[in-house]
């Protein structure tokens, strides 16, 4: 999405961040693709209940990093992390943990739309339905809300029948959204969310993700800054340096700090426009 | 000047070679259908033959290859559709599964009349079944256990791969992922190629004419014997005993063939638009 140059910090700063207990942690971690090294000694924190934005030119790592909290990662062959991610303190590459469990408490979406090819209602009651709810009251109620939450319930509540790709590629990705909080995850993670839909779509996205971020901790990654600076109250900036090598973390700071007096000269570079 | 020229020769070319194909189609179809259609009606569809089996109508005959075809179709499915599962899912991308899969093709492409003798010497004879609906159909399904099986292969691996991450994101198991989104993604296109190799089923001579018998007989239960379309079609025309009726088997034939085919389009194209 291209839009016209805008000053990078939005004219009206959210609220200082609350600089609330970490609800992630990464230390040294340490990511490959069979023999490629994808991304050394990240070490950095995910606050609660905020949104944190990772940025950064393409094939700096940071959608490699976020498949990272969910072990998404874990369904590429061939892949293999070192390091330590926790949730809440807890490891969650540690033995005995089920991803399948973890995923349900880290939800995700993903830069495409990816509705299934059914209908609205059972595409957001998919996930209810995957564990173990079937009372129809209950889905009902898990539907309406989820879709209300993701600001999409007053243009579907009249064909929540129709099919989920019926809609438009905006609207789909609210659906996703809605499916998501649909199994009431406690982590939100965005690849890229809003990279392939229209500008009202992305503004409703925008919107609720100040409402979401309340109850739910959120990381986003986007190649538009503007974006970031709007969204979000933690900013990571991710850059390989030479191709083909390991990709690092330069610089995790509040994102007002980020954009405006960032400590890190590549930072500055890049947020001014200089490369990527 | 001179390519403007080759242009023209290039699409003369083109242009012709399309036409012919198409050309050879309505021939063909014209040929039956001018031949058959003076024969086509509800008595012919709809009664037995009578005198030495050439005269009269077909009935009998629908109802067994009809039978048959459902019965093949009853077996193949399921284990055309959990091989394709494995194939596309579960199994480690390798050595083994290349063999499969060769196996699978090479199966494809075996006569089919090696088929029907395969099927004689197994089910008819060294298993006792007899000529029967029984033994064609078990014959008929390894001719279409292969085609439908990378038929539905094809199709799983053409649900689209954020399909899958989208199931497995909301903490979906495997076996939930491939039940409840991959197999309905893949639905319309697996139903396309199982009423495509229904129609081809429906076709199959060479394979029948081994197993099933040649009798007149409405067939009830699977152990019976009968006489499919095919097999009265070639009886009529090569003694020489009834061409028109012939003619009207075969155009009858043929439009069961081109409704399978076309509800196989349309199912394909109606999905295409959800």
């Amino acid at each position: 999405m291209t839009r016209m140059p805008a000053p990078i910090v939005s004219p009206t700063p959210a609220a200082p961040a609350p600089d609330g207990p970490d609800k992630i942690t990464v230390k040294g971690l340490e990511f490959y693709y069979g023999d490629f090294h994808a991304l050394t000694d990240v070490t950095v924190p995910i606050k609660s209940t905020a949104v944190t934005a990772f940025i950064g030119p393409s094939g700096c790592g940071k959608s490699t990093f976020i498949r990272c909290f969910n072990r998404m990662n874990d369904l590429i062959p061939g892949t293999r992390l070192e390091g330590k991610v926790t949730l809440d303190g807890q490891d969650i590459y540690a033995p005995g943990v089920d991803p399948v469990d973890l995923r349900r408490r880290v939800g995700m979406i993903f830069q495409q739309p990816n509705p299934f090819p059914m209908s609205i209602y059972d595409n957001v009651a998919f996930g209810p339905r995957l564990h173990g709810i079937t009372k129809k009251s209950e889905l009902d109620d898990l539907v309406r809300d989820s879709l209300d939450r993701a600001n999409l319930w007053k243009e579907v509540k009249d064909i929540l029948g129709r099919g989920g790709l019926t809609l438009s590629g905006g609207q789909q990705q609210r659906l996703c959204i809605a499916r998501v909080l649909a199994v009431q995850p406690e982590v939100l993670l965005m690849d890229e969310p809003c990279s392939a839909i229209d500008p009202t779509s992305v503004q409703k996205i925008e919107d609720l993700m100040a409402v979401l971020k309340e109850s739910i901790t959120i990381i986003i990654v986007t190649h538009n800054m503007q974006q970031a600076a709007r969204v979000s109250d933690f900013t990571a900036f991710f850059l390989q340096e030479v191709a083909g090598e390991a990709a690092v973390l330069v610089e995790y700071d509040r994102t007002t700090n980020v954009f405006t007096s960032p400590r890190d000269k590549r930072t500055e570079d890049y947020i001014t426009g200089r490369f990527g | 000047m001179s390519k403007r020229i080759a242009n023209q020769i290039a699409l003369a070319l083109l242009w012709t070679s399309a036409l012919t194909t198409v050309a050879v189609l309505f021939a063909v179809i014209l040929y039956v259908v001018v031949n058959g259609i003076g024969q086509l009606s509800l008595g012919f569809i709809f009664t037995w033959p009578r005198g030495v089996n050439a005269e009269g109508g077909v009935w009998p005959t629908i109802v067994s290859t009809l039978y048959v075809t459902a019965l093949a179709m009853v077996i193949v499915t399921p284990i055309a559709i959990l091989a394709a599962v494995y194939l596309a899912e579960y199994a480690v991308q390798g050595r083994l599964v290349s063999i499969i899969r060769c196996a699978a093709d090479t199966l494809a492409s075996v006569p089919s009349i090696v088929m029907g003798l395969f099927g004689l010497a197994l089910f008819v004879e060294a298993a006792h079944i007899g000529f029967s609906m029984l033994s064609a159909a078990l014959a008929l399904t390894f001719l279409m256990l292969p085609i439908v099986m990378r038929t539905t292969e094809e199709a799983i691996r053409a649900v689209p791969k954020y399909i899958r991450w989208g199931s497995y994101g909301l903490g979906a198991t495997k076996w939930q992922t491939v039940r409840r989104t991959v197999l309905p993604a893949a639905m319309p296109r697996i139903l396309t190629g199982l009423i495509l190799a229904t129609g081809r089923a429906v076709g199959e001579t060479a394979v029948v004419i081994y197993t099933m018998g040649q009798a007149i007989n409405m067939p009830v239960s699977p152990l019976d014997s009968g006489r499919p379309m095919t097999v009265h079609l070639y009886l009529l025309a090569m003694e020489g005993i009834n061409l028109p009726a012939a003619y009207g088997t075969a155009l009858l034939l043929m439009i069961m063939i081109l409704g399978f085919n076309l509800s196989a389009r349309y199912l394909l194209r109606r999905t295409r638009k959800v």
